[in-house]
């Protein structure tokens, strides 16, 4: 199944390899990984989409829990939470297109944030199943690039990860 | 106080009661070393290669409790000491080591003697810290040692570019007295509930079975453990690791468990209804098939690592908490409880666990011709009255070691367990020497392993710890060999060396008493002759039996019921064959 885990890490140099290497030395996998500094500088906030079975996502938080970098995490997927992705795509677009793509990206509630001759920049952002399906909404070749930033997310109610 | 960033680690070694630093000179630990110089109350143990010297201070933490402390330089210097390093991990065995590093400014320049320490020290230290301020360094310091030894404890690696070192930068020192760190705060007390619910397990099992491992010798737990045992009459195995946290020549121990452990304590484990884990991890040497592993038993499982619950064998009742807490609160309950084990229950128990110890599951030929590796330890034990302090390298006479030297003391039994490092024993009897002067210190090693760190031999001449090292030398790396035997059909695949060194004149030629011992009814003398010699290293070198195997022995992938024994002459097995 899978699962996200929204870590609270000391912003340190050398934090993000401690996660990073513990995954690939425990052979774990990781889909996605956005990491960024919170309000409080001294501490990073990591989102990590992952999966397996219940026992090694088990593993992972406890083996995660134990570095000593790691202050707090939760498994977003214990509970109620939203989840955002952002995606930057640059679609190669023509006379005859414009107006189409155009339309496809207000569907999607998306921008357009850079224009030229003949190609727009959308701006994104949504589940990562949305994303998905802008991109298949379009014909094979004419999309020229694709970023995205991995899923991140953030529990509903009032209650938070912090301090 | 102002000082430089040399003078402050070692200060902050004194403050910290830091005895011996082993270590290494080299180029960007030279501040350091100059301020090492002058002074004399942290004794500097110069070794012969890194390796050794965090050996030497894994084995002096593993002996006496507190941890142990290295000092390598940059490069070579730390890469040698990882093997050290991972081996002290794997044992989880407190330890901090000061590695040197290149000035700060050339970091990432492939300098000379520029390795990536932190990088490559990652995944086998419990935490390391790059020093880029000479004002953290006290407090990184402290932070090392506060991390090193407490919850499970591990080694702790400081790395210190050189420009943090130098004489013409000094900073206020201080010492921090406490430390707290808002991401680090291990367990220590375990949860009320969980405790109770444990002990009615116990008191209301059929077959139960203790089975403990290092986190007891470790958590200082042996004398709770033996308590706890003892109150119940409940049978108890150790790990590997564990031996000595309960005593060997006590009739409630089976011996110890796992691949080359009794075939009683094995098949306790499988028949047993209840177990109590105690500081142990179900290691795969221990748990064999894992499909298989107790396949009756409800397991209580007590552990200062959470991660190291439900890891490999998923557990009922998870305890979080340091060994010796919560057995004084599990004591405590098990005392005010009026539930009673049930002696019937236990008498049947232990007349079936009489059965299997009537296998004599270690019972060899005892009229052999030619030496006995397990006789030269079972002499080892009588001469030095089994309270030697016995350190092991890696193979057949590890496992000799611990099957035939029975500890009844904790931090007696020194060997690398995890790792299963050769190498280990020669640097690891040093640093336990050097902790107990008046002790006897034996290396119990093989003919392979003691190749691996023989240099160290010159350490000990210069450092005065007079220590035995018992060779048992059967020319092949014997538990290679007996690997290939079973599994190879006795391809014995460069597990031998047609060159081995006159041990005897090596022996000599670093300072040191060399005997050759070729005879069973030599060997006896030779042990007491040599334990005679109290100021001199002695290499005994025993020309055992070649074929020897270790028995029993659950090969792997199978379990714990399923154990090979040895076909010895007139034993119970031998009978029942014949």
């Amino acid at each position: 199944m899978r699962h996200i885990i929204s870590i609270l890490i000391e912003n340190e140099s050398g934090a993000l390899s401690r996660v990073a290497g513990l995954f690939s030395a425990r052979g774990y996998n990781i889909e996605s990984l956005t990491v960024a500094p919170t309000e409080d500088s001294s501490l990073s906030r990591m989102t990590l989409v992952t999966s397996g079975s219940d026992e090694i996502i088990e593993q992972i938080t406890k083996q995660l829990n134990k570095l000593i970098d790691v202050v707090k995490l939760i498994d977003l997927a214990e509970s109620a939470h939203i989840e955002r992705e952002l995606m930057l795509v640059k679609i190669k677009t023509s006379h005859d297109t414009r107006e189409e793509v155009k339309r496809m990206v207000d569907i999607f509630r998306g921008k357009i944030i850079d224009v030229t001759a003949n190609s727009y920049v959308v701006e994104m952002t949504g589940q990562s199943s949305k994303l998905d399906a802008f991109i298949h909404g379009f014909e094979e070749g004419s999309i020229i690039e694709v970023v995205r930033s991995g899923p991140t997310g953030i529990s509903r109610g009032e209650k938070g990860l912090h301090l | 106080m102002e000082l430089s960033g040399g003078h402050i680690l070692v200060q902050c070694l004194k403050d910290e009661g830091v005895e011996f630093v082993f270590g290494y000179p080299g180029g960007s630990v030279l501040h350091i070393y100059d301020a090492i110089f002058h002074q004399d109350e942290v004794k500097h143990i110069l070794v012969r290669h890194e390796q050794a010297a965090a050996h030497a201070a894994d084995a002096y933490a593993r002996a006496t409790g507190k941890p142990g402390v290295v000092l390598v330089t940059s490069g070579p210097g730390a890469t040698n000491a990882v093997t050290g390093i991972a081996t002290a991990y794997m044992d989880s065995i407190p330890m901090v080591i000061i590695s040197g590093q290149v000035p700060s400014p050339v970091i990432g320049s492939d300098a000379f003697q520029e390795v990536d320490t932190v990088g490559i020290t990652r995944p086998c230290v419990k935490h390391n810290f790059l020093v880029k301020d000479v004002n953290d360094l006290a407090e990184t310091m402290k932070k090392a040692f506060y991390v090193a030894t407490t919850g499970r404890p591990g080694p702790v690696l400081v790395d210190v570019p050189k420009d943090m070192t130098d004489p013409n930068i000094k900073v206020p020192y201080k010492y921090p007295k406490k430390i707290s760190m808002r991401s680090y705060n291990p367990v220590v007390t375990g949860h009320k509930g969980q405790i109770k619910r444990a002990v009615e397990m116990l008191l209301t099992a059929q077959r139960p079975m203790i089975y403990s491992g290092g986190g007891v010798i470790l958590g200082e737990a042996h004398k709770e453990l033996t308590e706890l045992t003892q109150l119940l009459g409940y049978p108890i195995t150790n790990t590997l690791m564990g031996l000595g946290g309960y005593p060997a020549t006590d009739k409630q121990f089976v011996g110890m468990l796992g691949m080359h452990g009794t075939y009683e304590a094995n098949m306790a484990m499988h028949e047993s209804d209840v177990i109590l884990a105690v500081g142990a991890r179900f290691d795969d040497r221990v748990t064999g098939k894992l499909a298989e592993f107790c396949p009756y038993a409800k397991i209580i499982h007590i552990d200062v690592d959470p991660a190291s619950i439900s890891k490999t064998v998923k557990v009922d009742v998870p305890i979080v908490g340091e060994v010796k807490p919560v057995l004084e609160q599990m004591l405590e309950l098990i005392k005010d409880s009026k539930l009673k084990p049930s002696k019937s229950a236990l008498e049947s128990w232990w007349q079936l666990i009489q059965s299997w110890r009537d296998v004599h599951c270690l019972e060899y030929d005892r009229n052999s011709k030619v030496i006995k590796p397990q006789y030269v330890v079972e002499q080892l034990y009588q001469v030095t009255h089994g309270e030697a302090y016995v350190t092991s390298d890696v193979g057949q006479h590890q496992m000799y070691a611990a099957q035939y030297y029975h500890f009844d003391k904790p931090r007696r039994w020194i060997n690398s367990g995890g790792l299963g490092t050769m190498g280990f024993g020669l640097p690891a009897a040093i640093g336990v020497k050097l902790a107990f002067p008046d002790s006897h210190v034996a290396c119990i090693t093989g003919e392979a392993s003691i190749q691996m760190c023989i240099q160290e031999l010159s350490t000990a001449l210069q450092y005065n710890a007079p220590v035995k090292i018992i060779n048992l030398n059967n020319r092949y790396m014997g538990m290679v060999r007996q690997w290939q035997e079973f599994s190879y059909e006795s391809r014995y695949s460069q597990s031998y060396m047609d060159t081995i060194p006159d041990f005897v004149k090596l022996a000599e030629a670093y300072g040191h008493v060399g005997m050759l011992i070729e005879k069973p009814e030599d060997v006896r003398g030779a042990l007491e002759h040599a334990f005679a010699l109290k100021d001199r290293t002695v290499f005994l070198d025993f020309i055992t039996d070649r074929t020897e195997n270790v028995y029993p022995m659950i090969e792997a992938g199978k379990g714990h019921h399923d154990m090979k024994l040895r076909v010895a002459p007139g034993t119970p097995v031998d009978r029942e064959l014949s």
